[in-house]
């Protein structure tokens, strides 16, 4: 076992029991919270893979940004009467068996990925010269310029949409 | 040296459990959450992928998967509000009635 074995141990378990207790929580508001701490989790897992942009980003955007939503929205919503209802639905058997065979299927095919396209020109050394965002970002501006300009549609119609549906009713 | 299908392993196993959450809670909350968690599990094995091809085409998708990520949950939050206003539940169950 070498060191960098014991870390990734320690994040995939730890990771593993904060996706349970998030699925299985009764009250929101203590899922919210647990999916935070998955949430940095995984952050330090993006570093562990040296991609520094994607961490910084996690932690921005999915913790800083979309989860504080979901505060908001929980806030907004009367939990008295959600606490003393059943937490599960009547099918919860039917979905426990659908999660614990899609889980076998793609671990069994995970050990078994062995044509893998030739390697790129982002090695280690090559992106530590340029910088991690630099790097992402060069490649963000040129060969995926119009993919960037669609995403930009989709988060301004994201905004008119949110609005439009939350705001009240005008008569 | 942590191999590519530790991580894969890690992937599958999250999305397996959104799967569950998203099949089996009566929370409209929860399983938005479930939701996010799915789609974090795919951008561990996009960054895994990235890293282990020496490819910066992973790390650029994870990017893409961020931004629908961030409108999903607004457009679909501001759907459920605009539900709850006229019938205040957000069991799944019981949501039964589109027109307010």
């Amino acid at each position: 076992m070498t060191t960098s074995q014991i870390f990734f141990g320690y994040f995939a378990t730890v990771m593993t029991v904060l996706s349970l207790l998030v699925v299985t929580r009764k009250n929101p508001v203590h899922s919210v919270l647990w999916m935070l701490v998955l949430f940095i989790h995984m952050a330090a897992l993006y570093l562990f893979l040296n991609a520094e942009f994607l961490a910084a980003i996690q932690m921005i955007v999915y913790a800083g940004a979309i989860l504080v939503l979901f505060l908001f929205v929980v806030m907004m919503i009367n939990l008295n009467k959600e606490e003393t209802m059943p937490k599960f639905n009547s099918q919860w058997p039917v979905g426990l068996g659908i999660g614990i065979i899609l889980a076998g299927f793609l671990v069994s095919i995970a050990g078994k990925i062995t044509v893998l396209p030739e390697l790129g020109k982002y090695s280690i050394e090559a992106v530590r010269a340029e910088g991690s965002m630099m790097t992402v970002g060069k490649v963000l501006y040129t060969e995926y310029l119009l993919p960037f300009e669609i995403a930009s549609i989709v988060l301004l119609v994201a905004i008119i949409g949110a609005v439009v549906l939350a705001k009240k009713r005008i008569e | 040296m942590v191999p590519l299908s530790w991580y894969i392993i890690l992937s599958s196993v999250m999305f397996s459990i959104g799967v569950f959450g998203f099949l089996t809670r009566r929370n409209l909350l929860i399983i938005f959450i479930s939701i996010e968690l799915m789609l974090n599990s795919v951008n561990i094995s996009f960054v895994a992928f990235s890293h282990y091809l020496q490819s910066m085409r992973g790390q650029i998708m994870v990017f893409f998967v961020i931004t629908v990520a961030a409108a999903e949950a607004a457009i679909g939050l501001a759907i459920l509000i605009a539900y709850y206003k006229n019938n205040p539940t957000i069991r799944v169950d019981e949501i039964n009635l589109l027109k307010g």
